[in-house]
């Protein structure tokens, strides 16, 4: 790990390659907000950077990946690219002094819409409305988009919300579900398979391949959950499609 | 200027080098599974750039051109042939209008994927910046699908439409000498090489030793988005939670249960199973040509190792790009 001098500059980082394509810069080992802005200032030094072969810059919980791609026997190597990577790191990436993104998604909790609320409810050992109300309560911040296009892992909930996922995934999680596991929400942009459990569905769309930007919520983004009910959830849809 | 899709093939898509610069937004980069067949038949038809290409797997398809073309085949011998007389591979060619180009199917041990590239490439609507299909999203490519019978894909560039021109471009193409540097041939490779993975030091003795000892087979459970592999189990010396992550094309990854599963073209742009190998870039042609049943095993190699293969092979695409410029000038004649 790296550790630089600077008092005002705790983070500490450690650059590893992935496979001959693609470097990870690791900041931490767990899942917190800290880690997760940390990751999400240095994705952005890096991808503003002009950093020679590089095509994407992709933040997760602990992690960002910088891949790249060789330009002949004489392009970037990783030796060069991890230098260039730490020598920009290295100037700072302590605050992300950036505002975030506020976005709201309405969400309709329960019933057929959060089959797996009134389990989330018995498991926290509150009531199904204390669950919304601690969904709802707060902002959450969008650490990364991964397991489909538009698709956002939300945290750090309430520890009341620290539920596991469920024992057996589902085949087919409808498209607009919002589920929660470990602290954290996932919401479904179409149709998958999926372990979380679903407490609500949202009629947002999170993604559209046409769209400009294809996806409503990026990496950063602070998210404030609204419940709606059944019938605004149904005008809403109508109006999105 | 247009292709008729006589019959469909198996699974037929177009394909170029990817959907890069949105892996942050979670879409995946999906792209040729054969970077090498693909830019090969790109060079050969006559482009600079690296267009999008039809990327032919296993069965391939039936097709009418609507108007003159050149056009190249790169990958897999799919046996085709252009109104019933063998069309070689790794040649430009010219199509008349009205004639028919029909792939037959993968030979044993042959290699299953295709690539037919046309001169100045398919008029395709890019989407985020690349004509890739993305299968499983129903996006990019040509209408987000496969090929299905009775398309018709449009053409960039246009011909000379009289014959007796065609002919003497046909003629000049097929006395052009071309030689294919030997880093871009195909090799058929028993071992493919590995780097370690983020987990590689988490997994146990054994499970390291097996990687790169035993023999693994491409299950059937096995397409553009991963291979699953069958072989022995491979287990983490203290298994533990790992938090999701950026994968690449050739990310050897472990589910519980421990079978080996290596990330391919349509793969998710982060995973949270833990990453013992990755296929370095120079291999991954390999592996994507081979289908379910084939056997496969894994060698070690050092980073620098790999970035120099995977560096000259760009040298060597650079090369053979200025060495067809005789190509290109006749055909922009």
């Amino acid at each position: 790990m790296n550790t630089p001098s600077s008092a005002s500059s705790p983070p500490a980082w450690r650059i590893e390659p992935q496979g001959d394509r693609c470097l990870l810069v690791r900041f931490g080992d767990s899942i917190d907000v800290e880690t997760g802005r940390l990751c999400l200032a240095a994705a952005r030094v890096l991808r503003q950077a002009p950093l020679p072969g590089v095509t994407d810059v992709v933040p997760s919980f602990v992690t960002v990946a910088v891949h790249y791609r060789p330009a002949g026997s004489q392009g970037p190597r990783y030796p060069q690219l991890a230098a260039q990577v730490e020598q920009l790191l290295a100037r700072g990436v302590a605050a992300d002094a950036q505002a975030a993104r506020r976005v709201e998604i309405p969400v309709c909790y329960g019933g057929e819409y959060g089959p797996d609320l009134d389990d989330v409810a018995r498991h926290a050992g509150i009531s199904p409305e204390d669950v919304v109300k601690l969904h709802t309560g707060a902002d959450s911040l969008v650490f990364m988009l991964g397991f489909a296009p538009g698709a956002p892992y939300l945290g750090v909930h309430d520890p009341r919300l620290d539920i596991p996922r469920r024992a057996s995934p589902r085949t087919a999680v409808p498209a607009g579900s919002v589920a929660v596991a470990n602290r954290q929400s996932v919401l479904y942009p179409s149709q998958s398979p999926g372990g979380w459990n679903i407490i609500g569905a949202t009629p947002a769309v999170l993604f559209d391949p046409a769209g400009d930007p294809p996806t409503l919520l990026q990496p950063g983004d602070s998210v404030r959950f609204v419940p709606i009910g059944p019938d605004e959830f149904k005008r809403l849809r109508e109006a999105a499609q | 200027m247009s292709l008729t899709v006589l019959k469909p093939g198996l699974l037929s898509s177009f394909q170029d080098g990817g959907r890069t610069g949105s892996q942050h937004l979670g879409v995946p980069v999906c792209g040729v599974m054969d970077a090498r067949a693909h830019r090969l038949a790109n060079l050969l038809a006559g482009n600079d750039a690296d267009p999008a290409a039809l990327e032919i797997t296993l069965s391939g398809p039936t097709l009418r051109f609507d108007a003159p073309a050149c056009f190249a085949i790169g990958g897999a011998d799919l046996q085709a042939t252009l109104n019933g007389a063998e069309a070689p591979r790794h040649r430009p060619l010219v199509a008349r209008a009205g004639d028919v180009l029909a792939f037959g199917s993968a030979r044993p041990e042959g290699g299953l994927r295709a690539y037919l590239a046309v001169h100045g490439g398919y008029a395709l609507v890019p989407v985020m910046g690349s004509a890739s299909t993305y299968l499983r999203g129903r996006f990019g490519g040509h209408a987000g699908r496969a090929l299905a019978k009775g398309d018709t894909i449009g053409l960039r560039a246009a011909l000379p439409g009289q014959p007796a021109a065609l002919d003497r471009l046909a003629q000049a193409l097929w006395q052009l000498r071309i030689y294919l540097p030997a880093t871009l041939a195909p090799h058929p490779r028993r071992h493919l090489r590995v780097l370690p993975g983020a987990h590689w030091d988490e997994f146990d003795a054994r499970a390291r030793h097996d990687l790169l000892h035993a023999e693994f087979r491409v299950s059937t459970q096995s397409d553009r988005m991963g291979y699953r592999l069958d072989g022995p189990a491979l287990a983490m010396a203290v298994p533990r939670q790992i938090l999701s992550e950026a994968t690449n094309y050739g990310t050897v990854q472990v589910p519980a249960g421990g079978q080996a599963i290596v990330l391919m073209a349509d793969r998710q742009t982060t995973g949270g199973y833990p990453k013992i190998a990755q296929v370095i870039t120079a291999d991954l042609p390999a592996l994507a040509q081979r289908g379910p049943g084939q056997a496969l095993r894994f060698a070690r190699v050092e980073l620098d190792q790999a970035q120099q293969l995977d560096g000259e092979r760009e040298d060597a695409f650079a090369q053979l790009q200025d060495a067809l410029a005789p190509l290109r000038a006749l055909l922009s004649a």
